[in-house]
């Protein structure tokens, strides 16, 4: 499967993920948002830049503890809970976010 | 598609409706000629015994709002077996104790009928009630009609899982706590941490009313709770003198004097003796003779901690984390969701991805433990009572989270620590 935005083809997996981590950009994103139904606000921009500058630096997603502390820190302690993350990407942080920050689709849940 | 479909052969599959035992197999073959996904199911099932593989493909599915509670699989025999090509569980919260209504199973029912492959688990080894085979479309449907019959999804992933109990008090003399209200209680008070996770890996409680564990909490659980008691067992020598003269002396001295694992009773003609000190709470006796014996009028619980299945480590069960508390009052509860609190804390901070609380504690060392979440080492946290002591008392180690390079082993979390950093 592909997707096609300004005349550039990206690949993605069956459900949307981005195979190619390195051909993510802000174009992208903002496209993987909508299809998500997420509109994208500052705060959601937050979030997936985070996750773009741990993922380089880790080469993984980061844990949720780590994500919301994180958070916590630049935006103020009661921001820093998963509940917060959830109202922002309501199919959850490490399905939905990671998707739109293009990062490889988490494996599963058990 | 139906018109051209041939008939799928099952052999294996059908190896399993011989013999004497009940199977899932004469339940879904039957099932098979309402829910053709059903049929192709066993299709697929039969090509695993086959090939020796499993051909499901773990995916990520989540219902808004929810971290979990769906557990996705894609088939990669989807051409084969188009009408299973996505095949999800998903988990629902049970009452507490397993008590329904038949309207409200029914309902369930109706629900899963409706949506999904009418498959349905009671209960999964997680606790769960599992609905089994809905598609990316059918699970949000199903989803929003439990949620408007009153059911809630359950856990998966690194999260606080569905809870489950013995049925306690509401029908078992012998329970000691009410595990019912408590396995409630904890649901409601870490409902966010069930739907959205956020632990390092899963963390499960399980909660029964005596050592007779019919939670299998010993077994099943991160964090056991089992009732137990403190004072003196209740004998009715009346009692016990009659179960002396149904029975004999010597089935009491065969299955009650000799069984019990501390040799703490003494049979003296038609009448009993318990040198409590010695009792370890194991209910054998009392099982064999419910009439005569009861536990102690000073109830309360044994709380474990660690217990889990494979990897890593292995299998274990929990150690004795908190011999003896009550768990009557308010009070009493907030001591216990203190208790849980800092463990997740602790170990929220400081475990790996992926490491159960029993592997984080055989990484860092029991004393380590203690002294992060701020317990008292006590001679009774045991693996085994009476057998092998945990840990050496006068050589606790202060706390070596740091990681000292002369430590064994070396602890460190270089990941969480450099995130302290930034």
């Amino acid at each position: 499967m592909s997707i096609e935005i300004n005349g550039v083809t990206y690949e993605t997996d069956e459900d949307g993920y981005l195979v190619n981590v390195d051909q993510w950009n802000k174009d992208v994103a903002a496209y993987l948002a909508k299809d998500e139904g997420v509109e994208m606000s500052e705060s959601h921009w937050e979030v997936v830049d985070f996750l773009r500058e741990y993922y380089e630096e880790y080469k993984i997603a980061p844990m949720i503890r780590i994500l919301t502390k994180a958070i916590g820190k630049k935006l103020g302690k009661e921001k820093g809970n998963t509940k917060y993350l959830y109202e922002l990407y309501p199919g959850g942080p490490a399905k939905q976010a990671c998707k739109i920050a293009g990062l490889p689709k988490p494996t599963g849940c058990v | 598609m139906s018109e051209k479909k041939k008939k799928i052969e099952t052999p294996m599959v059908d190896e399993l409706l011989d013999g004497p035992w009940p199977s899932f197999a004469k339940d879904l073959k039957e099932w098979s000629s309402k829910k053709p996904q059903v049929g192709q199911l066993l299709g697929q099932l039969n090509q695993s015994y086959e090939d020796k593989w499993n051909y499901w493909q773990g995916t990520v599915l989540n219902v808004d709002g929810y971290g979990g509670g769906v557990i996705a699989r894609y088939s990669e025999l989807a051409e084969e077996y188009p009408d299973i090509a996505q095949f999800h569980t998903i988990r629902v919260i049970p009452p507490a104790g397993w008590v329904y209504s038949t309207e409200s199973l029914r309902n369930l029912c109706d629900i899963w009928e409706k949506h999904g492959a009418g498959i349905m688990q009671l209960h999964g080894m997680t606790g769960d009630i599992l609905l089994l085979g809905s598609d990316n479309k059918t699970t949000f449907e199903a989803a929003e009609e439990l949620f408007e019959n009153g059911w809630d999804l359950g856990g998966s992933g690194g999260a606080l899982r569905t809870l489950a109990c013995c049925v306690g008090e509401a029908r078992c003399e012998m329970a000691c706590y009410d595990t019912m209200k408590t396995t409630t209680d904890l649901t409601n008070r870490y409902i966010s941490q069930l739907h959205r996770p956020e632990f390092p890996y899963k963390y499960k409680f399980k909660l029964s009313g005596c050592a007779n564990d019919c939670g299998c909490s010993m077994q099943r659980s991160d964090m056991p709770i089992i009732g137990t008691w403190k004072d003196d067992i209740r004998v009715d020598q009346k009692e016990v003198a009659a179960f002396v003269t149904e029975h004999g002396a010597d089935f009491v001295r065969d299955n009650v004097i000799n069984r019990c694992p501390t040799r703490c009773i003494t049979l003296n003609k038609k009448k009993i003796e318990i040198d409590n000190k010695e009792c370890v709470r194991c209910m054998h006796c009392i099982n064999v003779m419910h009439k005569a014996l009861r536990p102690g009028v000073e109830k309360g619980v044994t709380i474990l901690l660690g217990g889990k299945r494979t990897l890593k480590i292995g299998d274990t069960m929990g150690v004795q984390l908190v011999p003896f508390m009550p768990l009557k009052t308010e009070e009493d509860y907030d001591k216990l969701y203190d208790l849980v609190e800092r463990i997740w804390e602790f170990w929220g901070e400081n475990a790996m991805d992926h490491e159960r609380v029993g592997e984080f504690i055989a990484r860092v060392g029991l004393g380590t433990f203690l002294d992060g979440v701020g317990i008292d080492p006590d001679a009774r946290m045991v693996k085994a009572p009476r057998t092998t002591p945990y840990i050496k008392f006068e050589e606790i180690t202060p706390g070596r989270m740091g990681g000292e390079a002369e430590d064994d082993p070396a602890v460190s979390n270089a990941e969480v620590e450099q995130m302290e950093k930034a």
